[in-house]
């Protein structure tokens, strides 16, 4: 593990250098599409990335973080609904409504401990999303259509989608570098301190209430941000965007790729949405030889009951996620190398 | 072995590639995208769509003008946002000339931006959203169904000739069942004592708004629930006691999928539908013949009718531009006179591109065999158009 | 008045439905530590082995007594062969694990019994009303369902609170290294706490396929509900489940039938009639968070978690 370049460190190296990359290859081959798909998932890795804070760094398992994408979005949503595009307003709107909400439900909810903490989060969650369903000017359950996105001064254009591209992807670089540091100061010390014991932190006088507050309040606004994104991105908001499931979508993100890891949820959103976009393709290719090409699509509609056992074997056999089966095979290399 | 395992299916990934860019040097084959819901419980919906839509191909020869025809179906999943993201898909990256399908209010409404924006032409299979007739109409878009409003609108008128003097109303709360509930009350002349609007799709008890309507004195009630919750519902009223107590008016909850489930309880419920399996016009009897012949122990529905006639469409407009679809004015004008036989009878289009056409009573009935079939029982209403097409700033 | 009485009766049916998810759970949740996501997927396999069942036997009783034990047998097999492997790992694992179990049990039985679902009809002698007072009705096959519940809930009391096997149950729920330590088969106990979850499930499943009949992913909107009355009751309290299910049910079904109504006397007609749904189903959370900031274990917690 020791030695900048270990096999971790270079597939961050490689992700990063691809990502950078991706327009260059979309523009190449033509295929639009992929730079569309991406932005997605930088999108969502950057809202998995901020659930890690609390989820991996500071243990406290929110099960309401899609809230924040919901929040985030809605506040775009809502402002362009009533005529007000300008992004110098929506953004600072949404950020403040997103940390606000975290503040208020964050120093409720932290009042409890392991399983409540996680229903009481989601609780919230859903009362979020039951509260936006019922905004009939807004849409209500069917949600509301952007038709024009954040606007900025030129050269900025956010309908560009090479220029939204990269934006998106600068946030979430900005995102992992804001948090790596701020795990490594006092701060992000007493964070990590307070998950494995909280009574001696309170002991030596860190104030971990305020601490684990303050912590949730980052993650909250980070996730209101990439709601944001996300609402430019699919110029479309709803309340769907809030529901239970993509609360779990983003834990699953986290767990998949390695929690308490800087690249961790970026790997984890990566795999997670490229499965659920070419799983039935490879069941397909993979079907066809065997079972003809007919019954192979047939049954890539069911490539989920492939997706579920998938999760599961992570979970029993590749503990760490993605990151920690990377950091094994890397312990593995470097003993080779020494023997 | 997981190493293998890894190789293996990251070296599938690159070989699945190709299949996902865009085909250059290919022989012109006219690409059509179809948009449906293939998973979860609704997917026996899209399931029948994508049957009538490849019997449709089928009649045709597997071509159209000439070209043969390659369709790409996406699975919605019923959620909006996956929808748009698969419309997408197929405009990016398949680059299809057409797209069909759409069972969803809320998940064409979604998926709209990107297909009025990239010019695509679109043939609604299903979902009648009110904007989408009225100041969302567009050039490139067109319906082989109905607006929301229209066929609650026939039973309204239906429920004045029956003398029905009070209603209560009941269905779920999103696009398409607030456009029917308010469709019901554009014509209905009598008193609407009630109405509930209940969660969408989660809420499957009916209870309290059951016990509500029988407390509030309604001489009739009115549903509208698509799919699953349709043969839930009829379960429950049955239950409750209120059938044949209280008369059922129904739109879009009884049809060929829910039936089977529905049984006893649907027994002499009205509803109205545009399209019925035994209307006597020849291109509907070879449907239906032909659909029972293809996939046996099933019945076509409307939704199918309608995907049917979304093939026939797009084909009459390929057949008059002789494929030459990059003259989009051309297109559009061979797409307006809807030039094909349609299995619900001829219709025309309005300005707004949505379909004028007739409206008729369904029932359901035993046939000599003693099954239940919808039969059609009356016209309704002929040559209803959607009450929104002023707002269509198109001429 | 009649109106108020039905639609508490409603709320009851409800209630106790919940109840029977809920006890579930909280045994699971209380002794194994487990949080099981996949719970609902017994409820929905309960419903479809019944649905199949009856119509091999041609008899309702008969398919929901096999459907009971069928769903019994399943989820002692889970147990063996995954959840087992759960119980050491933290709750982020188990959420993770059994949500990749829900996916493929949905999968599964729309590979087994297609996407369109299954109906399963009521015996003559359960599907009409039944007069309860004069010029009330009520729908006899709900009323059986309250009937049959107090029965499980019960049985459920006696089964904890007066056998050896609920005294394990008990002390399990409050300190699990002392039953290890007084020589139980641990392994065992927890195969047949987890297989009785899942009968109870499955029980609630197969009694409420008749109303709303069998479809994929049933069990997934009510999972939910589910994890709230736990949560509300107190982890690992079967008398914390009941009165937090009763206290659910009723709430979620007044809710909904008298919450337009108010909404109306203070809001236009079409803006209450288009908020009240949101609003209602919101009520439920709410109660769940302000039980949760007074009493941050819920109301009957069954020990020092």
């Amino acid at each position: 593990m020791t030695g900048v370049l270990n096999v971790r460190n270079l597939t961050a190296a490689i992700l990063v250098i691809g990502l950078v990359l991706l327009p260059v290859y979309s523009h190449l081959a033509g295929d639009r599409f992929v730079l569309t798909l991406f932005t997605r998932i930088v999108i969502m890795a950057m809202a998995a990335t901020s659930l890690n804070l609390i989820l991996g760094y500071g243990g406290m398992m929110s099960f309401g973080h899609a809230a924040y994408l919901g929040i985030g979005g809605y506040a775009v949503g809502m402002l362009a609904h009533e005529g007000i595009y300008s992004g110098f307003v929506q953004w600072p709107v949404a950020i403040a409504a997103s940390a606000l909400f975290a503040l208020v439900i964050g120093a409720l909810s932290l009042r409890t401990r392991g399983v409540y903490f996680i229903m009481i989060t989601l609780a919230f969650a859903q009362m979020a999303y039951y509260l936006v369903s019922g905004l009939a000017r807004y849409g209500g359950d069917d949600g509301l259509t952007i038709y024009k996105r954040s606007q900025f001064i030129e050269p900025l254009n956010l309908s560009n989608k090479i220029q939204f591209y990269y934006l998106c992807l600068a946030l979430l670089f900005a995102t992992i570098f804001l948090i790596w540091r701020l795990i490594n100061s006092r701060f992000g010390m007493a964070v990590q301190g307070a998950r494995s014991n909280e009574t001696r932190m309170r002991a030596i006088g860190f104030p971990t209430y305020r601490y684990r507050l303050a912590c949730f309040v980052i993650a909250g606004t980070l996730g209101g941000l990439s709601g944001v994104l996300l609402a430019n991105h699919g110029d479309f908001v709803s309340p769907a965007m809030m529901y239970w499931t993509r609360s779990g979508d983003l834990i699953i993100m986290v767990v998949l790729g390695g929690m308490a890891t800087a690249f961790g949820p970026l790997i984890g959103a990566i795999a997670l949405l490229l499965l659920e976009e070419f799983l039935p393709l490879i069941i397909k290719v993979a079907g066809t030889p065997f079972f003809g090409s007919s019954a192979a699509a047939r049954g890539s509609e069911y490539w989920m009951i492939v997706m579920g056992p998938l999760l599961l074997l992570v979970v029993l056999f590749a503990r760490g996620g993605i990151d920690g089966m990377l950091a094994k095979l890397g312990a593995k290399v470097s003993a080779k190398e020494r023997s | 072995m997981r190493k293998a395992l890894f190789v293996a299916s990251a070296a599938m990934l690159l070989a699945a590639g190709p299949a996902v860019t865009p085909a250059w040097a290919q022989q012109k084959t006219i690409k059509i995208g179809f948009v449906s819901t293939f998973s979860g419980p609704t997917a026996v919906i899209g399931n029948d769509m994508r049957n009538s839509f490849e019997l449709a191909l089928d009649h045709l020869g597997r071509k159209m003008g000439g070209l043969p025809v390659e369709v790409i179906y996406e699975d919605d999943g019923q959620k909006p946002d996956v929808g748009k993201q698969k419309t997408e898909k197929l405009i990016e990256s398949d680059k299809v000339d057409f797209i069909a399908g759409y069972i969803w209010s809320n998940v064409l409404l979604a998926s709209l931006k990107p297909i009025v924006d990239s010019k695509t032409f679109l043939v609604i299979a299903n979902a009648g959203p009110s904007q989408v007739a009225g100041e969302l109409c567009s050039p490139t878009v067109f319906s082989t169904s109905w607006q929301n409003d229209q066929t609650p609108q026939a039973m309204g008128t239906y429920m004045n000739s029956k003398g029905v003097k009070s209603v209560y109303l009941i269905g779920p709360n999103y696009a398409a069942g607030k456009d029917m509930l308010a469709g019901v009350a554009s014509t209905y002349k009598g008193k609407i004592v009630g109405q509930d609007l209940t969660t969408w799709p989660s809420q499957l008890d009916f209870s309290a708004e059951l016990a509500k309507a029988k407390a509030s004195g309604a001489e009739a009630v009115f549903v509208f629930y698509p799919g699953a919750a349709g043969v839930q519902f009829l379960n429950q009223y049955a239950a409750a006691g209120l059938k044949g107590t209280i008369p059922l008016y129904t739109a879009f909850t009884i049809d060929e999928l829910s039936l089977p489930l529905q049984k006893e309880n649907a027994l002499g419920v009205p509803g109205a539908q545009q399209w019925v399996n035994d209307l006597p016009n020849e291109q509907n009897k070879k449907f239906v013949a032909d659909y029972r012949k293809k996939y046996t122990g099933l019945r076509p529905t409307f939704y199918g009718a309608q995907s049917y006639d979304a093939a026939q469409l797009i084909n009459s407009a390929v057949v008059a531009t002789k494929g030459n679809l990059a003259d989009k004015v051309a297109v559009q004008k061979a797409m307006e006179k809807a030039d094909f036989k349609s299995v619900r009878g001829n219709f025309k289009f309005g300005k707004n591109h949505m379909p004028i056409q007739n409206f008729y009573l369904q029932d359901v009935v035993k046939d000599a065999d003693g099954q239940l079939v919808l039969k059609t029982v009356a016209t309704i209403v002929k040559d209803s158009q959607d009450r929104f097409h002023d707002k269509c700033p198109m001429k | 008045m009649t109106l108020f009485f039905e639609q508490c009766l409603n709320g009851l049916q409800f209630g106790l439905l919940l109840f029977l998810l809920a006890a579930g759970l909280t045994l699971v949740f209380g002794i194994m530590d487990l949080v099981n996501l996949a719970h609902g997927s017994l409820y929905m396999l309960g419903a479809y082995f019944a649905a199949t069942f009856s119509v091999w036997t041609g008899n309702f009783v008969f398919g929901a007594v096999l459907a009971l034990a069928a769903t019994l047998v399943v989820g002692m097999a889970v147990e063996v062969i995954v959840m087992r492997r759960l119980y050491s790992r933290d709750h982020l694992d188990h959420v993770l694990g059994t949500f990749g179990l829900i996916l493929f049990f949905d999968e599964s039985v729309r590979l087994i019994w297609g996407p369109a679902g299954l109906s399963l009809p009521l015996p003559p002698w359960l599907s009409g009303s039944v007069q309860i007072l004069s010029g009330f009705q009520y729908s006899a096959y709900r009323l059986a369902i309250i009937v049959v519940t107090l029965g499980v809930a019960a049985f459920l009391y006696i089964l904890v609170m007066r056998t050896r096997i609920g005294m394990l149950v008990r002390a399990g729920a409050s300190n699990r290294e002392m039953v290890g330590a007084l020589g139980v088969n641990i392994k065992l106990l927890y195969t047949l706490v987890f297989g009785l979850g899942a009968a109870l499930a499955g029980l609630a499943g197969l009694m409420q396929a008749p109303i709303l009949t069998v479809q994929i992913g049933m069990g997934e909107n009510i999972l939910i509900l589910a994890f709230v009355v736990t949560v509300i009751g107190g982890i690992g309290s079967i008398r914390g489940a009941l009165v937090a299910a009763l206290l659910v049910g009723v709430l979620d079904t007044l809710g909904r039938a008298f919450f337009p109504d108010i909404l109306r006397t203070m809001l236009s007609p079409t803006a209450a009639s288009a908020l009240a749904p949101a609003l209602s189903s919101m009520l439920i959370y709410l109660l769940m968070a302000i039980v949760l900031v007074i009493k941050p274990e819920g109301l009957f917690s069954a020990g020092n978690k």
